[in-house]
């Protein structure tokens, strides 16, 4: 079987972008890509792990999700993938998959609807991935400061709110480099605790 | 048509591939003649250097599930190769790899 083994191959960089439905996770991902925005659909099955999709296909509920997906590249070593999918309990199974290796993640909070982006804080929180929370601020909204959106999500105070427009390239470049900036200070206290980052 | 008929109805691939795996036609030809999907997969290989399975998903606008299957079957015949991602710490949570994020840091940078 033809596999490439190769070790100097670049590695792989994954960023999530998380929120709930029409938090502006496709427009977040289709600014900052440089490919067109491709959006792709894993189907799910109702009965989970352990269950074999081939059989029965027909007779049993399938959903699909989709899936946004996304590329920059940084330099030729580096290339950062992006993949955009809703934070419902009821997909955490393939966000478990998306996961593995990932940097982090940028949780879109549409302050409309603040409630909808608690599951996937949970869940990055749960499973100490280093995410940020990104306000997209649409027109005509009341804006909420940062510190408000922080009360409201119940976040602690080590993790950046960042306000983004999604719709922007350069907004979404700054948040997730504001993404790294927040993972850099997480390194950087647990390989020396007495070093402090004021930066967010 | 129906996601599964391009798959044969299978949703589970002969090996495994990460969304993240890249992908390389090794120009060799199958043997088998090959259905429609499999043939479109194999171009958009053969087309450009190790796409990913998400992006040729989303070229073939079919579900990943299925991409990986027509994928794992041309990795069956020899026609394409896969390049499995390498995440950085060997798969689990990465962020103290502090030299990796500042080169990331400075790409996102270079783009402003
Ligand atoms: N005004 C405004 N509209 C936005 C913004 N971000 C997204 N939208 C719009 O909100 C809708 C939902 O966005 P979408 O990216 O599809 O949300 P998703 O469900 O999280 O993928 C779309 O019609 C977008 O054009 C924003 O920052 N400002
Ligand atoms: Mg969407």
């Amino acid at each position: 079987m033809a596999y490439a083994d190769d070790c100097d191959a670049p590695v792989t960089l994954k960023v999530l972008v998380a929120g709930g439905f029409g938090a502006g996770k496709t427009t977040f991902v289709g600014a900052v890509s440089e490919i067109e925005p491709l959006s792709t659909e894993e189907l799910l099955s109702d009965l989970g792990s352990g269950a074999d999709p081939l059989h029965g296909v027909e007779a049993k509920t399938t959903t699909t999700v989709a899936l946004d997906f996304g590329r920059i590249t940084l330099d030729d070593r580096h290339v950062l993938y992006l993949f955009g999918t809703p934070g419902q309990h009821r997909f955490w199974f393939l966000w478990e998959e998306l996961c593995a290796g990932a940097l982090g993640a940028v949780v879109i909070a549409d302050t409309r609807r603040l409630a909808d982006c608690f599951p996937a804080v949970d869940f990055f929180e749960r499973r100490g991935i280093g995410f940020i929370v990104a306000v997209n601020e649409f027109d005509g909204c009341h804006r909420y400061t940062p510190d408000e959106v922080r009360d409201a999500v119940g976040l602690g105070p080590q993790v950046p709110v960042v306000r983004c427009d999604a719709r922007l390239t350069s907004s979404g470049t700054v948040t997730l480099a504001a993404l790294v900036r927040h993972l850099l200070c997480l390194s950087s206290t647990s390989t020396s605790s007495s070093m402090e980052s004021g930066e967010a | 048509m129906r996601p599964y008929t391009a798959s044969g109805g299978r949703t589970r691939p002969g090996v495994a591939l990460d969304l993240l795996s890249r992908m390389t036609a090794t120009g060799v030809r199958p043997r088998v003649p090959l259905g429609a999907e499999h043939t479109l997969a194999l171009r958009l290989c053969a087309g450009a250097a190790a796409l990913t399975v998400a992006e040729l998903a989303g070229q073939l606008r079919l579900p990943a599930t299925v991409v990986k299957v027509l994928l794992s079957d041309l990795m069956e015949y020899g026609a394409v190769m896969a390049q499995a991602p390498r995440f950085p710490g060997g798969g689990s949570f990465a962020a103290d790899d502090q030299s990796l994020l500042l080169a990331v840091l400075d790409g996102l940078r270079r783009r402003l």
